[in-house]
């Protein structure tokens, strides 16, 4: 078999690996408008279990698929004055809505009409980018751009020390949240 | 399936497990922001003509079509639905508790506010590159800088902004 799968059978595996995240997402609970702000307020951590839990799971795989040549890296550019301005919009706009856009569409396929609503919104979102696109290009795009950089190329400090590091936080930190019940 | 909900660290498990698979077979890390930008495209296509959209370029870069990205944000959807009907969970939701505690049971004032949060979301997020699939989870699992970046300073707006909207002074 040749990897990547490309072509139509990569488009049917699409439709079903969105599903598998489908599923997860609102077997999750994270799919609950509810989970999610309370998140934010602090009194519910789902949201925080879930997804520490996946970036170690899935990042000590993709690194070991990677070491041994079976996977590539997709590293997104840090340019840093759209990241600060783009991420911050985002995180209001999270509680705003009280989804992101993966757990809303989930959450439209769980009933939610105002998760549908939202989505709308998000169409109007994409929209307003692509028409301003050509001006955050030239002017904001380009501000403190460090290239497509992961943090072991910065600190020198090697990929396993950090999955150690987000491991020995998040072990002491879920031992905490379910003794709280949080 | 038929269990209303699942344990949320075995649903991390699950998701780190889907993000080695799709990274060995597909070569493409989840993410969903990109697609509804496409879907933008596509409604503007829609109403105003494909030259708009052709004569952007955004929308040159992010071509509105059904290929992987678009797909696997249907098979989401699809996906989530199957899971809450056959958990018995599956609700039609106008407004939610925690919402409704704090402003009431009005629809309409419900609505407005989650259309200007899902336009301020993906905007974010295009703005940024990814959201919290993309960045949030496909980034920072690749110890990637604006990943990490992205997830705190995002974290710290929404624990703002909830302070602000939700603790009554």
């Amino acid at each position: 078999m040749d990897l990547p799968i490309k072509g139509d059978v990569a488009i049917w595996l699409a439709v079903l690996f969105g599903f598998a995240f489908g599923v997860f997402l609102q077997k999750g609970r994270v799919t609950d408008y509810n989970v999610i702000v309370r998140q934010f307020l602090l009194k519910d951590f789902t949201v925080i279990k879930v997804m520490l839990t996946a970036v170690i799971v899935g990042g000590l795989g993709v690194l070991a698929l990677h070491s041994a040549g079976y996977a590539n890296f997709h590293i997104k550019s840090a340019d840093m004055l759209g990241m600060i301005i783009g991420s911050a919009i985002f995180g209001i706009g999270m509680v705003v809505y009280g989804y992101c856009p993966g757990t809303g569409v989930a959450a439209i396929g769980s009933g939610s009409i105002h998760a549908l609503i939202g989505a709308a919104g998000m169409l109007a979102g994409g929209m307003l980018y692509a028409f301003s696109y050509p001006w955050v290009k030239e002017n904001v795009l380009t501000v403190a751009s460090l290239g497509k950089v992961r943090l072991p190329d910065i600190t020198g400090v090697p990929d396993i020390a950090w999955f150690a590091l987000l491991i020995i936080i998040a072990l002491p930190l879920f031992r905490a949240l379910e003794r709280r019940s949080l | 399936m038929k269990k209303a909900y699942w344990n949320p660290y075995l649903v991390g498990i699950g998701i780190g497990v889907l993000s080695w698979v799709v990274f060995a077979l597909v070569d493409k890390p989840i993410g969903i922001s990109t697609a509804i930008s496409q879907a933008s495209g596509a409604v503007v296509a829609a109403a105003a003509g494909s030259e708009q959209v052709a004569a952007n370029p955004y929308w040159a870069k992010n071509v509105p079509a059904w290929d992987y990205g678009t797909l696997f944000l249907v098979g989401t959807f699809f996906g989530a639905l199957a899971s809450s009907l056959a958990g018995k969970t599956f609700k039609f939701e106008w407004v939610p508790q925690v919402w409704q505690e704090r402003f009431g049971g009005s629809r309409v004032k419900r609505a407005a506010t989650a259309f200007i949060g899902g336009a301020l979301i993906l905007f974010g997020a295009r703005m940024a590159g990814g959201c919290t699939s993309g960045h949030g989870i496909s980034g920072t699992l690749q110890l990637a800088v604006s990943s990490w970046v992205f997830f705190v300073t995002m974290f710290v707006a929404g624990l703002v902004t909830a302070k602000l909207m939700f603790v009554k002074k």
